[in-house]
């Protein structure tokens, strides 16, 4: 049986949402291995296990999460070396994406990015990355010697417990994690979030971009989403001028989302930011533009004024709620 | 300081992107081609850089022989010299050989930042930045929305899920950065006429120690079927004349939103 192992990323032992995807994912492809890395990874191994590993390495020195990619790096290589698996799953995530990427130049293997799903085929790996915003789905086969490295989008996969799931074998590593090279120290970290949902798990968003006009419209998100229970979202157009902090970003530099309603105010549904919410159950958008993009995806398409429109359906959604 | 910016001439964004069905490659005749927009971000980045202090910022890209322009385009803003990695056997390579190719082309010079974007805007997969700097045994700073340079040290606010975090690493480093750490300026026409007569170098895959381990002897992967994916049905457009709102609000009533 081929060995697929999964980079589970935790924060203070709690696996980060797309690990389970992954685990989901790697348990249907053969005997799944995960590789839990940092301060409380040991509290992980339950979790790990109920979506699908039946090993787990844990390895807690505190320079997986002060330092970049580095310390991960070494370990997987050495792990690899060692144990030869076939297939390593890693979440497209800001971190992920660095450890992946560093691991395949250090190994001389393929890395195939943006992956939506893996199947096996002819004894090798066959992964589907969407391209071009979603429109284009590319199967791409790997032609180095294994591992194969692949980084699967945020949501791509549906997580779900494993239908039977043993205690797994837990390996504690404790080997010397080199300090001493050059490396990407974190000195600190910034919180800048939003209150109400996450975006992530948030059912309904509203998400403006560049045709609010200006950053304070966005008020009259916040309002919006207040009356229906949603997060706010933004494209990057509005990230990048500083409208918006980056937590809000949707998008394919960003977060995917996967809510059953997306309403995209003054967006015109570049598909650097379509990548990132085309999963939407229903899509509404309101844009000035006929021509704009996020129409073609859009179940309801409204073409006029966000800003004079929103205030409108604030007061329409409270006297609804009234009745 | 010495800044190295890596670029990429990608299609123009603003035409979608097309495969041809045949060879599973990118269609690139009858397109426009561009500096990607992401990178003109890390040119002004660098150039910001050198202006406070001193030095030089060089342009390196890989790619047909037509990427010179794309070159002569960041020159234009105001990079110093180029180097352009070219040769047939590189046509259609992966992340890995790019990175390879930059590395080998780079090879004895020295620089103290090595500046990309995070991530191409056609291909999307923000390897390269990654690959290079493990192939240079150098830091990472990624997804860089601010960047300062002092005492031998680049700090960086790296972007997050929640925020940002402050990372540091030494001089030399490889930095990838977003959109929103600046505004990229646009080429005077006096930029353009002085970049004309700027050094750039172009080199094969022989010129740089390379033959054989790069390009197609290397490939790692091999893309073999492209399909278009299964588009959403587009629903009903209407133009607003005063019921817009109203419309959203009963459809929102309909899907029991509210």
């Amino acid at each position: 049986m081929a060995g697929v192992w999964v980079f589970a990323e935790t924060v203070d032992g709690t696996p980060k949402p797309v690990v389970l995807e992954l685990l989901t994912k790697a348990r249907s492809l053969g005997d799944t291995t995960a590789v839990a890395l940092g301060p409380g990874a040991s509290k992980s191994t339950g979790e790990l296990a109920k979506y699908g590993a039946t090993k787990v390495y844990v390895h807690e020195d505190p320079a997986f999460r002060e330092v970049l990619a580095t310390p991960a790096v070494e370990l997987l290589a050495r792990l690899i070396e060692k144990d030869k698996p076939d297939l390593v799953i890693f979440g497209m995530t800001y971190d992920g994406r660095d450890v992946a990427s560093r691991l395949s130049a250090r190994l001389g293997t393929a890395l195939i990015a943006n992956a939506t799903d893996i199947t096996a085929r002819d004894g090798s790996w066959a992964v589907v990355s969407a391209m071009f915003g979603g429109s284009v789905l590319v199967t791409t086969v790997p032609r180095a010697k294994a591992p194969t490295l692949v980084l699967i989008r945020p949501k791509a996969v549906a997580a779900e417990p494993a239908a039977s799931a043993n205690a797994p074998q837990v390996e504690t590593l404790t080997d010397p994690i080199d300090n001493s090279k050059p490396a990407a120290r974190v000195l600190r970290r910034e919180t800048e979030k939003a209150g109400g949902p996450k975006l992530e798990d948030a059912a309904i968003i509203v998400s403006g971009g560049r045709g609010l006009g200006a950053p304070e419209n966005f008020k009259m998100l916040d309002e919006l989403a207040a009356e229906l229970g949603a997060a706010v979202g933004a494209s990057r157009a509005v990230v990048d001028a500083g409208w918006k902090p980056y937590a809000f970003q949707i998008g394919q530099t960003g977060k995917t989302v996967k809510p059953t309603v997306y309403i995209a105010l003054g967006i015109s549904g570049a598909m650097q930011h379509t990548v990132g919410m085309k999963g939407a159950k229903t899509i509404i958008a309101i844009n000035k533009d006929p021509d704009a993009p996020i129409f073609k995806l859009a179940d309801l398409g409204i073409v006029g004024d966000v800003q004079k429109i929103v205030p409108q359906l604030i007061q329409e959604v409270r006297s609804r709620k009234g009745k | 300081m010495n800044v190295l910016v890596c670029v990429k001439q990608i299609p123009d964004p603003n035409a979608p992107g097309k495969l041809d069905p045949q060879s599973k490659r990118l269609v690139r005749e009858g397109v426009d081609v561009v500096l990607d927009p992401g990178d003109e971000h890390g040119v002004e980045a660098a150039l910001q850089l050198v202006e406070k202090d001193t030095g030089e910022v060089t342009i390196i890209s890989m790619g047909p022989p037509k990427a010179m322009d794309t070159i002569r385009r960041a020159l234009a803003m105001g990079a110093h010299r180029g180097i352009l990695v070219s040769d047939p056997a590189l046509e259609n390579s992966d992340a890995l050989s790019t990175a390879r190719a930059i590395a080998a082309a780079i090879k004895g010079q020295r620089y103290d930042l090595i500046i990309c974007g995070t991530e191409s805007t056609d291909g999307s997969s923000g390897a390269v930045p990654a690959q290079l700097a493990e192939l240079l045994e150098l830091p990472l700073l990624s997804f860089a929305k601010k960047l300062d340079v002092a005492d031998g040290k680049a700090v960086i606010q790296r972007q997050t899920d929640d925020g940002y975090d402050v990372v540091e690493a030494p001089l030399p480093a490889v930095v990838t950065v977003t959109g929103g750490m600046n505004e990229a300026r646009y080429p005077a026409l006096r930029g353009i006429m002085q970049a004309k007569n700027k050094d750039v170098k172009q080199v094969g895959l022989g010129d740089i120690g390379l033959d054989g381990q790069a390009g197609k002897a290397a490939l790692t992967q091999e893309v073999v079927e492209a399909t278009p994916a299964e588009a959403r049905k587009a629903g009903e457009v209407v133009e607003d004349k005063g019921e817009g709102a109203k419309r959203v609000a009963d459809f929102l009533k309909e899907l029991k939103v509210i």
